[in-house]
């Protein structure tokens, strides 16, 4: 199974990401923010960073990115993607997931092993995650506060698509402590959290982070 | 306006210049017109008065700091030494390390944000041009009193830049240290340390060679920010009577640094740039001139073809601009195309300004006339150099007179308890969390051990397990009581926690800050610390590979604490065989390595509890600091330990607390027979680290410290209790430990 991992110009979990898929089993292909062309891949991370140096507004840019055209169409056509922190903006700037994330209500940034509790199961990213299953994996960002307005937020928790929440103190203040959502498919997540830094136990905080690169492979070789 | 060509120069021989402005003595200004057998031009003189500064010649330091290669031990491990970008050091598997750390202390004083980005951008782009992918940094920072209001106008500012700039360009911040006196009120230090690997046919060196071939400037465009940063700021004591200086710092662009770094790595793996240089303090003036003396000696640049942020800007000003995220490259004529290709692909502006020649002269024009014509040695090697008279300040037996044994000790178990959670709430001490959770320790996903852990530990290669450590340290008030025990002291700290990690250090790098050298006691200081460090690198096998002075931080009168920062670099075999700091596994024994001794001299107690400097640091010993550190080595890989902690500030009680609260499991403790509980508890006696030994494997460590005849005691049991036990003395419960040790930082900057 290949899942492309995308660098835009400051991108910088893409390494990350991509070891993470190998360690997972997979498969990870290089694409590029230039190459209006996702080269046959079976499900693509948008990884964490600063693309474009965030300038604008956080994936402003990046959304306009070449590779941004044939992505957005195999999003809506039901290819699995994962937003990662800085891929969640790009995610949410492309409207492929609704609302938006903003600076942190501290202000400052963040790193810390953050616990968050699987609220969705459903998704292409979450299935092999047992019901409200509490994990340990890295919050790193400046700009993670989630934000919508209250129908929007309302029909993300009728419908199920609150994929992870935070645990004890929010940390950046998103409203309803949700740190990743999904879109009404299932296929596309958007996540703050960075499950790329937990697939060792040598450099993460656990292993935790892993099932989101196995939930999606083996929901690939499924179908 | 008019240009001062080289022509024009040697007509007007009596021109006045601005020599005085630029920070030149008038003995230096003479001797550059005695190389140049005429006044300098604008531009010229623009270029020797930076070049000359302090800050880029080290002339007060050069005579001292020679030391470092007279006494360097003999060492399989380097591959390049000092006075390149940055040293390089073999650490097995055809892999290399460089690592340095560099100063940006000024700077940081005076807009603390853009000060301390742009000491991260400069210190990452050296560690770059070397040919090698950074892949951590760190840093090490000095502050006025947490109390002070200024402290909380640059420690702020200095920790979101130092965040802002190292978490956009994607490198892991893993380790530093944070340090508050008095002294740093108006002179902080920021000292920033990048490491980067590359395989050893990747080394590069910036030498400008090949007859013919191209120098290219890529990255950022010059602008008119950072003018005379190096002369001005980084060589003068601060005085209210000059204006200000804010035009002179820099400002930081990490996007652009992040995608330049990523657009090198692909020139040097494609192997279309023979050198390359970053462009730091001194601008263009500094990168032309040692790439041409560094290589065949001669170049020729047509300065206007400089892509520019501003256009109105003078030539001189072109050459001195300390704009960021630049570049100078070295590159073949066949190679050109390739070579703009790849900056293309990452939309890298890149302009070929001149080419390499075999003159020996670095002529520099501006539209058809001739700025600059000289020997480039002059300018980047041959500076003045300073005997500055130096002599042991009358104060100093005073104030090694004045120990510590009169202060009032605690006694009883409920004074001893007091003092511990006094002292973990002291701002020295207090954890550091509140500073180093803003900034990324995970990125690029081969952080094995990260802050508040003694060294950072980095996974260099997934498939061997080939690792690193690296720490930082380095304690002002021992140097202040004893420049040249302190400065080893500093060393003998690194060292000793890179050990407890598990690597085997192997080199130096040092951040010498140090008051106005003009001032004869701060010059014997200086010159006694480096004899320290220099003596000590020798002792303990490791040389240094580079590093960086800062002189200067002083404002009025009041120099700083004389502030010997040292990183030791270590590597581990198999980084999976790391050893942790904290406590985890219930049941397993506390060993207490080392000798402790009543030492007090320039103690974070006696400076919390009683606001005291004075008498002699603790006495070093670096034979017993080697044998130290092979236990620690081999324990780590034999697996007779599980964790390690080394004993430094605060003593025992601090180390302690440490490694039970980073787990959060409890533990019982005794206190040896004959030991005083106060002397054990808080004592500074170096060449000491506390352990925790499976039970399984108790034999074979006690057997390996016996037979190597190292002092060790069987001082405590690691439990599940959530206590921290001193049997027959107090008790503390571990939520009342951690609300002592994390409130500080917090409550002071969230008020």
């Amino acid at each position: 199974m290949r899942i492309g991992v995308v660098t835009f110009p400051g991108s910088l979990d893409d390494r990350d990401a991509a070891r993470a898929v190998r360690v997972a089993g997979g498969e990870a292909v290089a694409l590029w923010h230039g190459d209006a062309d996702l080269h046959g891949v079976d499900a693509v991370v948008l990884p964490g960073g600063f693309s474009y140096g965030d300038y604008l507004r956080c994936g402003a840019i990046a959304r306009f990115a070449p590779v941004m055209e044939p992505l957005i169409d195999a999003a809506r056509g039901g290819l699995p993607v994962l937003g990662i922190c800085n891929g969640f903006q790009v995610l949410c700037e492309s409207h492929l997931l609704p609302g938006a994330l903003i600076r942190n209500d501290h202000r400052k940034f963040v790193c810390r092993d953050q616990p968050l509790r699987v609220e969705s199961t459903t998704t292409a990213w979450t299935s092999g995650y047992a019901a409200a299953q509490e994990i340990v994996i890295p919050l790193k960002n400046g700009e993670g506060g989630y934000v919508a307005d209250q129908r929007t937020l309302d029909e993300l928790e009728g419908e199920g698509r609150v994929v992870v929440r935070y645990l004890g103190d929010n940390p950046n203040g998103s409203y309803r402590d949700i740190a990743g959502i999904t879109n009404a498919r299932g296929n596309v997540v958007g996540l703050m959290p960075h499950p790329e830094h937990a697939v060792e136990s040598l450099t993460g905080p656990s292993t935790d982070g892993l099932g989101f690169f196995t939930s999606v492979l083996e929901g690939l070789v499924r179908a | 306006m008019t240009i001062d060509t080289v022509e024009l120069a040697a007509k007007t021989p009596d021109q006045p210049q601005p020599w005085d402005e630029l920070g030149l003595k008038e003995d230096e200004y003479q001797r550059i017109r005695d190389i140049l057998g005429r006044r300098p031009t604008n531009a010229e003189l623009a270029m020797y008065s930076v070049m000359w500064s302090e800050h880029c010649s080290y002339k007060s330091s050069k005579v001292h700091l020679r030391q470092f290669g007279e006494k360097a031990p003999a060492s399989d491990a380097l591959l390049v030494g000092m006075g390149q970008n940055a040293g390089v050091v073999d650490i097995g598997h055809g892999y290399a390390v460089t690592f340095k750390i560099e100063s940006h202390n000024h700077p940081s004083y005076v807009e603390p944000y853009q000060g301390a980005a742009t000491g991260v951008g400069g210190i990452v782009r050296d560690i770059l041009a070397m040919g090698a992918r950074p892949v951590a940094v760190m840093d090490s920072l000095r502050f006025g009193p947490l109390e002070a209001d200024d402290t909380h106008r640059v420690l702020p500012g200095v920790v979101a830049g130092v965040g802002g700039y190292g978490n956009c360009l994607g490198l892991p911040n893993i380790g530093g240290e944070v340090v508050f006196d008095p002294s740093y009120a108006a002179n902080p230090l920021v000292n920033a340390l990048c490491v980067g690997v590359m395989k050893h046919e990747d080394i590069h060196l910036a030498n400008a060679t090949g007859v013919g071939n191209k120098v290219v400037l890529f990255g950022a465009r010059t602008g008119g920010d950072g003018i005379g940063g190096a002369s001005i700021l980084a060589s003068e004591s601060f005085d209210d009577s000059k204006p200000s200086k804010r035009p002179a710092v820099q400002v930081g662009d990490p996007f652009m640094e992040k995608v330049l770094i990523e657009c090198c790595l692909e020139l040097f793996e494609a192997q279309v740039v023979e050198a390359i240089q970053d462009l730091g303090a001194a601008g263009i003036s500094c990168a032309t001139s040692e790439l041409a003396s560094n290589g065949d000696g001669g170049m020729y640049v047509q300065l206007e073809k400089v892509l520019l942020r501003d256009p109105s800007l003078t030539p001189g000003e072109i050459m001195m601009s300390e704009s960021q995220e630049r570049m100078m490259g070295i590159v073949t004529p066949e190679n050109l195309d390739a070579f703009l290709a790849i900056t293309a692909r990452w939309d890298v502006e890149t302009a070929v300004i001149g080419e390499v020649t075999d003159t020996g002269r670095l002529i520099i024009d501006w539209h058809g006339e001739t700025i600059v014509d000289v020997d480039p040695r002059t300018v980047a090697h041959d500076g003045p150099v300073y005997e500055r008279p130096f002599e042991r300040p009358a104060w100093q037996d005073e104030l090694q007179a004045a120990g510590p044994d009169s202060l009032p000790r605690p006694s009883g178990g409920e004074e001893l308890r007091d003092t511990l959670l006094r002292l973990l709430a002291s701002p020295n001490l207090a954890s550091k969390a509140w500073i180093t959770d803003q900034y990324d320790r995970y990125v690029l996903g081969n952080t094995v051990l990260a802050q508040p852990e003694d060294a950072g530990v980095l996974r260099i290669d997934e498939s061997t397990g080939l690792g690193v450590a690296i720490a930082t340290d380095g304690n002002g008030r021992y140097a202040k009581l004893d420049p040249y025990t302190g400065a080893q002291l500093a060393l003998a700290e690194a060292y000793r926690n890179v050990a407890t990690t598990g690597a085997r250090p192997l080199a130096v790098t040092d951040g010498l800050n140090f008051g106005s050298p003009e001032d004869p006691a701060v010059m014997w200081q200086f010159a006694e610390a480096i004899r320290g460090l220099a003596d000590g690198c020798q002792a303990l096998g490791t040389p240094v590979t580079g590093g960086n002075v800062s002189l200067y931080n002083q404002t009025g009168g009041t120099a700083i604490l004389p502030t010997a920062i040292v990183g030791v670099l270590g590597v581990l075999d198999d980084v999976a065989r790391r050893t942790p700091q904290g406590f985890r596994t219930s049941g397993q024994v506390i060993y207490l390595l080392g000798e402790t001794r009543d030492e007090f001299g320039g103690s974070e107690w006696a400076w919390a509890e009683h606001g005291h400097l004075g008498g002699l640091p603790p006495s070093v010993d670096l034979a017993a600091e080697r044998e130290l550190a092979d236990i620690l080595v081999n324990a780590s890989r034999d697996g007779l330990i599980d964790a390690a902690h080394d004993l430094s500030d605060g003593g025992l009680a601090i180390a302690l607390t440490e490694s039970v609260l980073r787990y959060g499991v409890g533990a019982r403790v005794w206190v040896p027979d004959g030991l005083d509980p106060f002397v054990f508890l808080f004592s500074e006696s170096q060449a000491r680290a506390i352990v925790a030994v499976p039970r399984s494997e108790e034999v074979r460590f006690t057997d390996m410290c016996s037979a190597r005849r190292f002092a060790h005691q069987r001082i405590g049991v690691v439990d599940d209790g959530g206590v921290l036990d001193v049997q027959g003395l107090f008790a503390v419960p571990l939520d009342q430990l951690r609300t002592a040790h994390e409130s500080t930082l917090s409550s002071a900057f969230e008020a």
